[in-house]
Formats: structure tokens, C-alpha cells, sequence
């Protein structure tokens, strides 16, 4: 017998006998979701910036100092950002070493945790963008915040074959002593803007 | 053999060091504390949680089939190891196939379990461990002494005077922030000239075929997004039936493992990148055995969070390295017997069975009762050493006796005071070797009942 089929033998053979596959119970929601979303992504480190238009996006963005100084930009919005890497133009995804900052866009939030969900499909030709940058900069839709990490799945379409993330804050580690450092491998600064007027 | 108890007491000897490893992760489990309390529905969570790995693991086979047959679908390479060596092995031909020397890791403690880093470094592969706290530990020949943060038995000075000596950074220095940008840089060499990336796998799920990866450091998807080759190796216990259901254990996994409410990625793999390949190696290792054991086949919903060692009393004290196991701590204490139980026959000692372990764990499983049961297992299989077992038989014989217990008391209360110290603490006693036995009374408690309700 090969292995896989001795595997799925073994398991059947030591299996208990069946038991009911529950669902979740009621989960929380908030008052006012964009805020709590607001207050859960400053807390894992991240910038929250509430902006009305597209436009006040760049104008936000030159106020950052790891932007300003930024030599290398790439953008995956169109029009948002001072982009000037071609990524389409990229051969080999070793080549993103060195962007600076990176500009995509995240489908929702989620106001639990703060995290963002970014489909690969919005990644552009190379996914590594997300993690390889310096600085990473994410736009979001106003009202696109759900409550907790059940609405979030009931709306993820998982692109099959592919590739999704959810992205909380900028990458840290607090393997030295649990003190918390920002900035282990992936973005050392993670700014959201979120982008729409005013709910009500 | 050397037991658990005898290399606590190496661990142990070290005051501060032991005090500090034990304050550092009850500050861990404070923020746990913290973390789960903002969420109502805790319980009933946990609940649900437990009751979906127990329903996994009553049609585990069918799932299995389930997420192979999707998985396929998404352009995924499926593998069955039944045991270390034929995953290793595996590994091995996938990279030596395609002329791989260079792999870059994320934290796997499965890898760990098969000790996959040697094998592939005895076949001539540089495997670089990326998660910052498992790369320390590589650099200093060690195992992790934890799941959740590998090199937490360390202080910053260790670390700054290994960094100097491997890495060249400044002598003396220990800044976390600087240490952590050095490695930074350091490994971003490392991710730029490897051609495979290995990882873990958090959660497969069945009805997709594909699976997720949670990390802080962003390590896991450096190292799967830019050589073209991952390599995803995952133990049987890791699927759960449904999309949702993700939901329900990634709200459990990081608040229970660090106090966080999520990790900052949470990757879904669906498939290879553009232009490369994925391999999922599915690994059994003991596992189904475990399952066919009705009153230990819980210890396979862990979803290796590490709360269970965060809260015990015991792993606090007695620091990682005491276990001798890839998993230390409660659930580690359970899972390394049932692997070898003479190896690991120490283990369901090291605990005092308060519960705090069930307590925390974001699965429920009933880990200080698993523990108890196991000691008992473990007396019947004679595996408890010979003192230990005519101790039991001496104490159960006294108990089951009223004459015999009364007899006993009453010899303790008059001849023990006045035996010499140096024989009632003598070596025989190892209760007696870190505390003062009580002052023996005067009288039974018999005996004042007897005069209180004259």
C-alpha cells in the first residue's frame, strides 16, 4: 500500500464515530465599526488616516517623511501616489528589492482586528509587493468595514487558484525579550487611508 | 534517564533567569487575558471550536481526500509521509530534483518534529531559518525552547553577543530595535538568494483546497513569494471542513498565543505563484495512531498557539528545555509520551494538575485531565520508577485502612519530631528538598472531635 493510501486507512480505521459540525455563535459588532476598525489597526502598529477623496490621498501622502524622501515608488491605484517603478515591466520579482513604498488597495476591513483583506488579483504581476517594500500604504473603500471575522468570510471570494492575505499593521517581532519592534521583514510602517465621505 | 524534574533543577538554579522567563510569559498570558475578555463570545468560541476538530477528526479521511482533490484542482503538488523520514525525504527530492541549495524557513514545528534541518543539511542544503526568535536559536545550535516565541529562554545580551559574534554587529551592543535590524538585513540577503521557501501550515482547508499561514514578521511570505519553489508541510490535524470556519480559529489562534488580536499576515496559498510550483507534503508521524486512543485523541485539535505553556505554573519555572520534546509544556507533555512513553515518562509529572492549562486552551482540550489519566496509564504500564510505585502502594495500602492510617499518624506525630534532621530530609525525601515539611501537631484531628463533642 503506498503511503497516502495507508494514511487515510489508518485515520479511518482509528476514527470516533461521527459528531455534528457546529457553526459560530453570534459574534460582536460595534456602535460605530469605523471607529473601533480605527482604533484596532493603530493598535497593531498601523497609521489610520480618514480622507474623503482619492485626491486628499496625495495630498496626505507628502506629508509623510518616509514618502517625501522616498526614492522608489510603485503603485498599484491608478493616480494615487507619485509611482515611478513600471512593475509590469519587472522580469523576476527580485527586482521589487529597493521600492521604497508601495501603494495597493484592500478590499474591506475588519473592525475586530484591524485587519485589511487584499486579494492577490489586486497585487499586480508580482505578490511579493506587500511584503518586500519599505513602507506599505494601503486605500481602502469607506464603508467597506464589517464587524468581525465572520462577515469578513462570508464575503472573501477565495480566488482558486490563487492567493489572498489579510494585512494587520506594518511587520513586527518581540522575539528579543517581548519587546515589541516594528519592522522585522516586512513593511516598517503600514499607513491606511480610508477613503469616502462621512457614514450618515 | 534523565527526567524533567532533573533538568528543571538546572534551569531553576539560575534565580533571575528563571524569575525573568517566568514574569515574561505571564505578561503574555495577562495579555491573552485582555485580549479575550473584549470578546463576548469567548466561550462559546471555544466551543465551537473544540466541536469542529472533534467533528474533523471523526471524518478526518474523508476531509483529507476532500482538500487533496481541491488542492489538485488549485495546481497544488500533494505528498503522504507516513513517518520523519519519508517527509524529510520528500523534502529532500523536491529540492534536489530542481538543484536546490539554497531554503529559506518560516517557523515549522513539524519540520522540527522530523528534524528536517539536519537531514537536509547532512544532503548539502543551506537551510536558513527566518522567523527572528528561530533564527537565534539556529545561530546558537539550539531547538526552540518554545512554539510561540523560540528564544524567549534568552536575554538581549545573549542575543547582542551572538549577533556580534555571527552577524558582526556592535560589541555589547543589545538594543532589541538594533539587533532586530540587523537581522532584518541579514535575512534579506538570505531571502534574496534562496530558491525554495519552506513553511508551516496554520489551517488546510478542505473544502478549497488550499490552506493559510499566519506570522508577524512577514518571513512566511517573503520566503514564499519570491523563489518560485514553496514547499508546505502540514500534519494531518491541521484541516478544518469549511472556509467559516477559519473564521472561528483565527479569532481563537492570536489572541490566545500572544495577546494580539490577529497576526499582521494571515496568508491564504491557493495555488503556486505565477511561474512556480507548491508542494503540500500531508504528514501522519504517529498521529493516527494518536486517534485511535479515545481518551488522548484531543491532544489533536491543538492548533499550537502555546497558551497551555504561557499559563503553567510548571513551564514558567522550569523553562523549555526541560520537556526534551519539540512541543514542551501541557500539550507537550502529553504529545511526546504518546510518542514514546518510556522516553518521555518524566512528562505527565511535570504538572501540577491545577487546570490552568484546560483553563486557557482556546480548543479545550482537557489537558490536565489527559495528563492525569496518562500518569495512571503510565503506573499500569509500569513505566514509573520503582520508588514512585511502591511509594503509591504503600500509601494506598494506609489509606484503604482506618486502623492502619490511625497507626501511621500517630507514629509520624510522635517519632518524626525527634528523628534527626539530617535523616528526615535525607535524600529519600524529595519532597523535603526545596520546602520545610509542617511542624507535626500534638494532637489527630480525630482526637479533637473526639474531645469536642464530649
Amino acid at each position: 500500500m503506498n503511503s497516502r493510501d495507508a494514511i487515510l486507512a489508518s485515520l479511518r480505521r482509528n476514527a470516533p464515530p461521527v459528531s455534528p459540525l457546529p457553526e459560530a455563535p453570534p459574534a460582536i459588532t460595534y456602535a460605530d465599526p469605523e471607529r473601533q476598525f480605527a482604533e484596532a489597526f493603530s493598535s497593531v502598529g498601523g497609521k489610520f488616516v480618514r480622507v474623503t477623496s482619492l485626491a486628499e490621498v496625495n495630498a496626505e501622502l507628502g506629508k509623510f517623511e518616509s514618502y517625501t524622501k522616498a526614492r522608489k515608488i510603485a503603485s498599484l491605484i491608478p493616480n494615487i501616489g507619485r509611482a515611478n517603478v513600471d512593475l509590469a515591466a519587472l522580469k523576476d520579482p527580485h527586482e521589487l528589492e529597493g521600492i521604497d513604498i508601495a501603494i495597493i488597495g484592500g478590499e474591506f476591513g475588519v473592525a475586530e482586528n484591524g485587519a485589511v483583506w487584499v486579494p492577490g488579483s489586486t497585487l499586480g504581476p508580482h505578490r511579493a509587493i506587500f511584503v518586500v517594500a519599505q513602507h506599505l500604504v494601503l486605500v481602502v473603500p469607506a464603508g467597506e468595514i464589517v464587524h468581525n471575522m465572520h462577515q469578513a468570510y462570508d464575503r472573501i471570494r477565495l480566488e482558486r487558484p490563487g492567493f489572498g492575505i489579510f494585512i494587520s499593521g506594518p511587520s513586527k517581532t518581540a522575539d528579543i525579550e517581548q519587546a515589541l519592534v516594528i519592522g522585522a521583514h516586512g513593511a516598517r510602517s503600514c499607513t491606511l487611508f480610508l477613503v469616502g465621505s462621512p457614514a450618515r | 534517564m534523565i527526567g524533567h524534574a532533573e533538568k528543571a533543577a538546572t534551569f531553576a538554579a539560575n534565580e533571575d533567569r528563571a524569575h525573568w522567563h517566568d514574569q515574561a510569559l505571564w505578561f503574555v498570558r495577562l495579555k491573552r487575558d485582555r485580549q479575550a475578555e473584549s470578546i463576548p463570545e469567548w466561550e462559546g468560541l471555544r466551543e465551537a471550536a473544540a466541536a469542529i476538530k472533534a467533528h474533523t477528526l471523526s471524518r478526518i479521511a474523508d476531509y483529507m481526500e476532500e482538500f487533496e482533490r481541491n488542492a489538485k484542482t488549485n495546481g497544488i503538488q500533494v505528498h503522504w509521509a507516513r513517518d520523519d523520514a519519508e517527509h524529510n525525504a520528500i523534502v529532500h527530492r523536491i529540492l534536489a530534483d530542481r538543484g536546490i541549495t539554497r531554503l529559506v524557513k518560516s517557523k515549522s514545528m513539524l519540520t522540527e518534529e522530523c528534524h528536517l534541518n539536519p537531514y537536509l543539511e547532512a544532503h548539502g542544503i543551506e537551510v536558513t531559518d527566518t522567523d527572528l526568535g528561530e533564527r537565534i536559536v539556529q545561530l546558537r545550535h539550539e531547538p526552540p525552547s518554545h512554539i510561540v516565541l523560540p528564544a524567549i529562554h534568552l536575554k538581549k545580551e545573549d542575543i547582542g553577543d551572538l549577533f556580534h559574534k555571527e552577524l558582526g554587529t556592535t560589541e555589547g551592543a543589545s538594543d532589541p530595535k538594533y539587533l532586530t535590524e540587523a537581522a532584518r538585513s541579514h535575512l534579506r540577503q538570505k531571502f534574496m538568494a534562496a530558491q525554495a521557501g519552506l513553511t508551516g501550515v496554520n489551517f488546510a482547508i478542505a473544502e478549497t483546497g488550499g490552506f493559510v499561514v499566519c506570522t508577524n514578521e512577514g518571513n512566511a511570505d517573503m520566503g514564499t513569494s519570491l523563489p518560485p519553489v514553496h514547499i508546505a508541510c502540514m500534519g494531518i490535524e491541521k484541516i478544518v471542513p469549511r472556509t467559516k470556519d477559519l473564521a472561528i480559529f483565527l479569532r481563537l489562534l492570536a489572541r490566545s498565543a500572544t495577546g494580539q488580536p490577529v497576526t499582521t499576515y494571515t496568508t491564504h496559498f491557493h495555488g503556486p505563484m505565477r511561474g512556480g510550483e507548491l508542494h503540500v507534503v500531508i504528514v501522519d508521524n504517529g498521529r493516527s495512531a494518536i486517534l485511535g486512543q479515545e481518551t488522548f485523541r484531543r491532544s489533536l485539535s491543538c492548533i499550537r498557539c502555546g497558551a497551555c505553556m504561557n499559563t503553567c505554573p510548571v513551564f514558567r519555572r522550569s523553562g523549555g528545555y526541560s520537556y526534551g520534546y519539540t512541543v514542551p509544556g501541557p500539550i507537550g507533555s502529553l504529545l511526546a509520551p504518546l510518542r514514546d512513553a518510556r522516553k518521555f515518562g518524566s512528562l505527565p509529572f511535570a504538572s501540577s494538575l491545577c487546570g490552568s492549562c484546560s483553563d486557557v486552551c482556546p480548543v479545550k482540550i482537557d489537558l490536565h485531565h489527559e495528563l492525569y489519566a496518562f500518569r495512571q496509564e503510565l503506573a499500569r504500564k509500569k513505566v514509573v520508577p520503582l520508588y514512585k510505585r511502591l511509594g503509591m502502594a504503600v500509601m494506598s495500602a494506609v489509606l484503604a485502612r482506618p486502623w492502619a492510617y490511625q497507626i501511621a499518624g500517630g507514629l509520624m506525630r510522635s517519632i518524626l519530631p525527634r528523628l534527626p534532621r539530617a535523616f528526615v530530609y535525607g535524600p529519600w525525601n524529595a519532597w523535603g528538598r526545596q520546602r520545610e515539611l509542617p511542624p507535626m501537631p500534638r494532637q489527630s484531628f480525630r482526637d479533637l472531635i473526639k474531645k469536642e463533642s464530649k
